[in-house]
């Protein structure tokens, strides 16, 4: 089983990024630092996807002198993938940052504790004026 | 407390390096935006009053338990996992299939592309790339909706600080005068190479939009807004992801029907090849320079 | 007959380019745009859908000139084509009852940009009820995400922009396990069409190799779907999000896009691990534990809400817990049930959050249970609307929701050791459920404390009329003649995910 954990290096860093990343997204209260949380783990997906599609002794699959046999090149497939992945990374990241812009004008912090203690004295005064 | 910081006092932190530039940009979107009810809360005026400072404590003191542990356990899961997966490089691991065979030794003759990544994406899993152009559309529409300032008004405070930087750096203005017409043919070339060689709409999309940013910093958003404003960002957008719906659904459509379709291989090499992969290239560029300079500009100015 | 094959091709790609036109267009017309669009979603998919039951078998569609192995493809068999169509149905009658809070709530420079949204989201749904490659899937629960986080903070109060970044970071986790959970899948079968990697996983599991990366990828895909659609313990985000979006996007979230989820993480169970590795490989019991907890906290947490919407949103989660129960009790009769569960609850929420929508506007905008009172007096169709549906959310007999319960209780009936638990859990739901529901009915059917304002205008009146009214329809008549509905589904998930 070691032996298998050492060749498989790449993909052993790859799972250890994602969990970092998992568990900052997830548990972090600095929305910043989720958001660095949320890249480390889509890298680390794409980290892994590349791993796959490598083979050992074969160079990129951009067809050279016509040289058409399958066992010159790596698989093209996972870095396909790889694209989408990091796109959707963009668009994710871009879409959390302008929320936590959003957020911090708002409430002037970046902690989602302090912001969910303060949205919740803002609903109360929201219930007062309803009141009133 | 803090105390409301006015715009003299922004450019005298300014130029004593001290700037502080998240603070700007929110300022500036927290001017507009905002609906009445919010400004007139005005956190940072306020104490924060009734946060029970212990229930904050308690998950303070929790968090680094509850990441190591999750962390930990994530990890060994994953460990476990990999220590079974096919070795890495292995020739014969179940992802090399005759899947990856078609796809190298008759990409070139069935799509056309001498890149074969750029034929798997573009042609044969092209459903994935369409679906994938329009995810950058929605991230630009949501962000467009979360920041955008009513009206347009831009804010007079990033107008001027946007003038000062300009008025400040000789060294930026004529090292961007070089670079931006560089970095754009570069882009260029790389977009319309993406069926040859490295490259593609993606990757050349994201080398413009970054030669439009740099231009935006050094020179400010007034000269771009002649070419590229809102009206024609949307029209830009419009077009390409609609040529690209209707070009996809074309080739699908002859597809799926068994019929042939108007755009054929032609000879791998040139650049006029590989049927709809070098226009469906240029589309997809287009939407990604434009929305990567569309989330520079809403994110500095609250509109495009 | 063979033409119908080609319509769900066209229904992806006019979603795509209405929304794109949608970003163009003045907000009215976007508004006109979105609901013929739903219309004519709905007319096509019952079209594949007679074609559907004529063929009696799944069929697939090429996207593009290659075939299986190296090329995308759609499937459609009897379920695809009819979830597809009772979400664009939902999806119409959602947004003509929403159309008053739209204009209201959100700012009229953004207005059409709220349509480009939701027809994202109809594109999203589409594909995730019609995809037959897990990869495509994947790219559109991003869509159907990002999407919906669009429709949810363009409301522009300062606890939308909260809940969305809270349901943000849930979902992304989920499609951060899903991802993952798909590149393991990938690595071991070196296929990402449905029936490939199906066939795939079969010869693995008889063989016993990789025996610890398949389960890991049936863990990793099963959670990472059920965070996103809102199970157990991860339903936090869900209070807040349908708490403070405008009454539109509460429905079409809760109603539409969680249970789109939930059709693909299905769609994925049958079609990509096949019943017998998914439930011989353990993950249906936290499934069925998760779900029981889910519902019981859930209706726990809607008797503690003192906020209607609130209290809706914890019903949701509860929901939400009936079809993971349905899902994990048995892969016959437990997904049957599921199904028909995700049907009732689609077809009954998005019209409890209208109707509840007009009833708060009747008090004054106040949310809370106090200001309510007699509320249905001044609101009379909104407060019928919401009776029934509060009548189907407990699970009087003729509605919906009492049909998907009778056949959850005979799913666990047939099981060895999933009997007790499900009936007892069952009973105590219920009872809580009309604790609930019947304290709010009360409250709005008691004396007035105050005056409540006029009736809206007419124009408003009619458009939620046309939408409460029919769904309460659709609701009594699938509730009363619910047998020809389940024989489909029974049919259909006899072929699903077989494609052939």
């Amino acid at each position: 089983m070691l032996e298998t954990l050492w060749s498989n290096r790449i993909q052993c860093v790859a799972v250890v990024l994602f969990a970092v990343g998992f568990s900052t997204l997830l548990l972090h209260r600095n929305l910043f630092k989720k958001i660095i949380g949320l890249n480390i783990m889509d890298t680390a997906t794409c980290l892994m996807l590349t791993s796959i599609g490598f083979i050992n002794g074969r160079t990129a699959p951009i067809i050279v002198d016509g040289v058409t046999e399958a066992g010159n090149y790596v698989n093209p497939l996972p870095a396909g993938l790889v694209l989408t992945g990091i796109v959707v990374s963009v668009s994710v990241t871009a879409v959390m940052l302008a929320l936590t812009v959003r957020l911090y004008a708002r409430y002037h912090t970046l902690d989602l504790d302090e912001i969910y203690m303060k949205a919740k004295l803002d609903r109360d005064d929201a219930k007062k004026e309803a009141e009133e | 407390m803090k105390k409301k910081t006015t715009f003299k006092q922004w450019l005298r932190t300014w130029d004593a390096g001290a700037f502080d530039m998240t603070e700007a940009l929110t300022e500036a979107v927290a001017g507009d935006p905002m609906p009445k009810e919010a400004t007139e809360h005005a956190w940072k005026e306020k104490p924060v009053e009734g946060i029970e400072e212990g229930e904050i404590r308690i998950f303070t003191r929790f968090y680094p338990v509850a990441a190591a542990v999750l962390c930990t356990v994530l990890i060994g899961f994953l460990l476990l996992t990999v220590a079974k997966l096919p070795a890495f490089g292995a020739a014969d691991a179940p992802a090399h299939n005759e899947v990856m065979q078609r796809y190298v030794e008759q990409g070139m003759e069935e799509t056309g592309a001498v890149n074969v990544v750029a034929g798997v994406i573009l042609d044969y899993r092209a459903f994935d790339t369409l679906g994938e152009s329009h995810v950058l559309f929605t991230a630009a529409t949501a962000v467009t909706i979360l920041l955008m300032s009513l009206g347009g008004a831009v804010s007079p405070v990033e107008t001027k600080l946007e003038r000062n930087i300009m008025q400040k750096d000789p060294l930026l203005h004529s090292t961007v005068r070089i670079m931006v017409p560089l970095v754009i043919v570069y882009g260029i070339y790389v977009i319309l190479n993406g069926h040859l060689g490295p490259g593609g709409g993606f990757s050349g999309g994201a080398v413009i939009g970054g030669g439009l940013i740099l231009y935006a910093i050094a020179f400010g958003f007034d000269e771009l807004d002649k070419i590229l404003n809102f009206k024609v960002y949307r029209r830009i957008v419009l077009a390409s992801l609609c040529f690209y719906s209707l070009a996809k659904c074309y080739s699908f459509f002859c597809g799926a029907n068994h019929l042939e379709s108007i755009f054929v291989p032609g000879t791998p090499g040139m650049i006029f090849s590989a049927g709809l992969i070098l226009p469906l290239n240029i589309a997809v560029g287009i939407v990604v320079a434009c929305t990567m300079y569309g989330f520079y500009s809403v994110f500095t100015r609250g509109r495009i | 007959m063979s033409f119908f094959v080609n319509l769900p091709l066209f229904m992806i790609v006019a979603c795509l380019i209405c929304s794109v036109a949608c970003s163009v267009v003045k907000s009215r017309v976007a508004h006109h745009l979105s609901m013929t669009l739903a219309w004519l979603l709905a007319a096509a998919n019952i079209c594949v859908l007679v074609m559907g039951i004529q063929n009696g078998k799944t069929v697939t569609y090429m996207m593009g000139h290659f075939p299986r192995p190296w090329g995308n493809e759609i499937q459609m068999g009897i379920l695809e084509p009819l979830f597809s169509a009772a979400f664009s149905v939902i999806m119409c009658l959602t947004l003509i009852g929403g159309r008053k809070h739209i204009i209201e709530d959100i700012e009229k420079d953004k207005r059409n940009l709220y349509f480009v949204m939701v027809n994202l989201i109809q594109a999203a749904l589409v594909v995730l009820c019609y995809s037959n490659d897990i990869f495509t899937g994947y790219v559109f629960i991003e869509i159907c995400t990002l999407a919906s986080c669009g429709i949810l903070m363009i409301r522009n109060v300062g606890r939308t922009t909260l809940a969305a970044i809270r349901y943000m970071i849930f979902s992304l986790i989920g499609s951060g396990l899903f991802l993952l959970g798909v590149v393991f899948l990938y690595n071991i079968t070196g296929h990402l069409l449905m029936p490939d990697m199906k066939s795939a996983i079969a010869v693995l599991a008889e063989s016993g190799e990789y025996r610890v990366p398949l389960s890991t990828s049936i863990c990793l895909i099963t959670v990472g779907l059920a965070i996103k659609s809102g199970m157990f313990p991860f339903h936090y985000w869900m209070p807040d999000t349908y708490g403070y979006a405008t009454p539109c996007s509460s429905g079409i979230l809760s109603g539409l896009v969680s249970k789109g989820y939930i059709f693909f993480l299905l769609k994925v169970i049958f079609s990509v691990f096949g019943a017998e590795v998914f439930y011989a490989s353990g993950v249906q019991n936290v499934l069925y534990v998760f779900g029981m907890c889910g519902i019981i906290m859930g209706s726990i947490g809607a008797i503690r809400e003192n906020d209607i919407y609130r209290m809706l949103a914890h019903s949701s989660s509860a929901q939400i817990g009936y079809i993971y129960l349905g899902i994990g009790i048995s892969p016959a009769m437990g997904v049957t049930a599921a199904l028909f569960h995700i049907l009732a609850h689609a077809v009954t929420k998005p019209a409890l959050f209208l109707s509840a929508s007009r009833l708060v506007d009747a008090a004054g905008g106040s949310k809370r249970f106090r200001d309510l009172h007699g509320a249905a007096h001044a609101a009379k169709l909104a407060g019928v609307t919401f009776t029934i549906g509060a009548f189907s959310m407990i699970g009087i007999p003729l509605t919906m929701v009492f049909m998907s319960k009778y056949m959850l209780a005979l799913a666990a009936l047939e099981t060895q050791h999933k009997m007790v638990l499900p009936l007892i859990v069952l009973a105590l739901s219920t009872l809580l459920n009309t604790f609930y529901f019947a304290r709010t009915v009360i409250r709005l059917y008691n004396v007035p404390k105050k005056e409540f304002l006029p009736a809206p205008e007419f124009r408003d009146q009619s458009s939620f009329a046309v939408s409460a009214v029919a769904s309460v329809v659709l609701n009594l008549t699938a509730g009363i003649f619910a047998s020809p509905l389940i024989g489909l589904l029974e049919r259909g998930l006899e072929i699903f995910g077989k494609v052939g």
